[in-house]
């Protein structure tokens, strides 16, 4: 219910989004061209959502009867998915021909998916967190099998949906432990009647079932076995959009509910945060020296930026934060840019997606190597690029917080993650191509694949007002 | 705290005792004169053909999942008609309208199954 107008102008990104999804079943319904039509309209909607959320940064408001909070972090988190979203539609059309999903619901899920993200990340309360988790979740589950002729499709969705239910379990459970001990699901109310409970082992249990269940969803070390079949499985845009929308949201959702209790509270969950941390970080990092399948090797590298991010988090900070939040930024649209190159050298029936197939791209296709030659540089922490800050706001986060060695643990990491990204940079200009196979032109995707390289320079040549931005809403 | 549930571990072990008590009380005490018509599965007096674990079509499923949409839109609308004209003195117009784009949203959805296809059984 709407109590002012201020409030309908909060709440605008949501509405244009719901209205959105509605008018998307009504062109799937009634127009029997809607797979072309969709992936324009849904980019629209996208945008203006994403930049309207952009726009209204500053007018911070709680809204909904103290559900929901608008303006500050959760505007910008808006933003990332919705234009992380935008792109996955763009580098999807001449896609989904090859990947035979045609459909225009795969278009409308993709929106459902934001809608929930954007749930997530300005709840106020727990029960909107779980919906926003649900909506968010239970529409990837259906993305990631698109395709049901294709068995490891059906394999990567039945996975998923598996785990994933199970790790919903244990946010819920999570839910009702701390619902038990601090009788409100307000994260305000339970914010504030922490430190008389950081004792009261039934929440301090509660807050680790709620934390693991997300550590399931962020692909964090020990819960990450879903991640490479899932990511291999799905279609290479959607696989994309888990890793950048999907992690983002499940992190916007740690950092609503948490983010209050770094402000001078006793850090209790810090050895569980840095141990899995550290397991993340380095399991990622040397797992995907060994793969073969470019996209196995992005998921185990987005294993290892989910143990870097999880740094922030046990450095129990604001720099901390404001690093998180800036890493995921970076993160989503360098991300997504591998992946859009992968899409578009990706033949038909999932083909060419073996490393050898990168061989001697840059006689090929000079423009996608040199793309991507960009993107692995970003992803391994290469100082011009916007990872570099990403992971600099992070360790400086860490030794802020007195835990110095996690950040040496990081570096250690990164170093040994550089090998693998810059081989494929050696396969591409130092090898000669070993395939025949012609790369299929596609404007669209290129477009896509052209705006996160602009962005990804853009956070490396102005990382600091970004940051300084960030760290505006978090005093 | 403990002495509250006392009632509940009651009902509970109450719960047991009975079951258990009915199965085996009717084993023991009544007259056992078993024929092979009376050992087979009871199908309404018809022969029991093939097994119990057949697939069922997912048609079946289909029609349970929509089911259970409209099933959830009575419980929805069904208290608030209920309360509706309190809630209108106190809230106003509001109370309707909510509900009005609750029903189009979810008509929407029942008019794209429709659109699918979704009701045909053929």
């Amino acid at each position: 219910m709407l109590y002012s107008i201020e409030e309908f102008y909060s709440i605008l990104p949501f509405i244009i989004l719901s209205t959105g999804i509605l008018i998307s079943v009504l062109i799937e319904m009634y127009s029997s061209k809607s797979e072309k039509i969709l992936p324009w309209f849904s980019i629209i909607i996208f945008s203006a959502a994403g930049f309207y959320s952009l726009l209204t940064v500053n007018s911070m408001s709680v809204i909904m009867q103290g559900m929901l909070q608008t303006g500050g972090i959760p505007n910008i988190f808006h933003f990332v998915f919705n234009f992380g979203a935008a792109i996955t539609c763009l580098l999807s059309v001449d896609y989904i021909k090859k990947y035979g999903a045609f459909f225009g619901e795969y278009y409308i899920l993709i929106q459902i998916s934001v809608l929930g993200m954007m749930c997530m990340a300005g709840a106020k309360d727990l029960f909107m967190i779980f919906i926003g988790l649900e909506v968010m979740s239970v529409s990837f589950y259906a993305l990631a099998g698109m395709n049901r002729k294709r068995l490891n499709a059906n394999e990567a969705s039945l996975k998923y949906f598996l785990l994933g239910a199970f790790a919903t379990g244990f946010v819920v459970y999570g839910i009702a432990l701390i619902y038990g001990a601090a009788h409100s699901t307000s994260i305000d109310v339970i914010t504030a009647s922490f430190p008389a409970m950081s004792g009261n082992v039934i929440f301090l249990a509660g807050v680790l079932l709620f934390l693991i269940g997300f550590s399931f969803k962020i692909a964090a070390f020990p819960f990450h076995m879903w991640v490479p079949d899932v990511y291999q499985g799905s279609a290479t845009t959607i696989a994309g959009l888990f890793s950048t929308g999907g992690k983002a949201a499940a992190f916007s959702a740690i950092i609503a509910s948490l983010a209050p209790l770094f402000a001078g509270s006793v850090h209790v969950f810090m050895p569980y945060l840095a141990v899995i941390s550290v397991l993340s970080m380095l399991f990622g990092s040397i797992v995907a020296i060994s793969q073969n399948n470019i996209k196995r090797m992005l998921a185990y590298s987005s294993i290892a930026h989910a143990g870097y991010m999880i740094i922030g988090l046990a450095a129990g900070n604001h720099a901390g934060i404001a690093g998180i939040v800036f890493y995921l930024t970076a993160y989503t649209f360098m991300n997504l840019g591998a992946f859009g190159i992968v899409s578009l050298i990706e033949g038909n029936g999932e083909t060419n997606l073996d490393l050898n197939s990168y061989a001697g791209l840059s006689e090929k296709n000079p423009m996608l190597a040199l793309l991507l030659s960009v993107f692995m540089f970003a992803l391994a922490g290469l100082p011009p690029f916007a990872g570099f800050f990403g992971k600099y706001y992070v360790f400086i986060s860490a030794v802020k917080g007195n835990i110095t060695w996690l950040a040496i643990v990081g570096v250690i990491s990164s170093a040994i993650s550089v090998y693998f990204y810059i081989r494929i940079v050696v396969l591409m200009y130092f090898r000669d191509s070993q395939s025949g196979f012609t790369i299929k032109n596609s404007s669209a995707g290129m477009l896509a694949v052209i705006i996160s390289f602009m962005l990804v320079i853009l956070l490396g040549i102005i990382p600091g007002s970004v940051i300084n931005l960030i760290s505006s809403f978090l005093n | 705290m403990i002495e509250q549930y006392i009632p509940v571990f009651l009902v509970i072990a109450f719960a047991i005792v009975f079951a258990v008590l009915v199965v085996f009380s009717s084993k023991l005490l009544g007259p056992q004169r078993p024929t092979p018509e009376k050992l087979s599965t009871y199908e309404s007096g018809m022969k029991p053909v093939g097994s119990t674990h057949e697939r069922v079509s997912v048609k079946y499923y289909l029609v349970a999942m929509l089911f259970i949409i409209f099933d959830l839109e009575v419980i929805f609308v069904y208290p608030w008609a209920v309360k509706f004209r309190i809630l209108y003195n106190e809230i106003g117009t509001s109370v309707f309208v909510s509900m009005l784009i609750f029903l189009i949203v979810l008509e929407l959805g029942y008019l794209y199954v429709y659109k699918k296809g979704g009701f045909k059984w053929e």
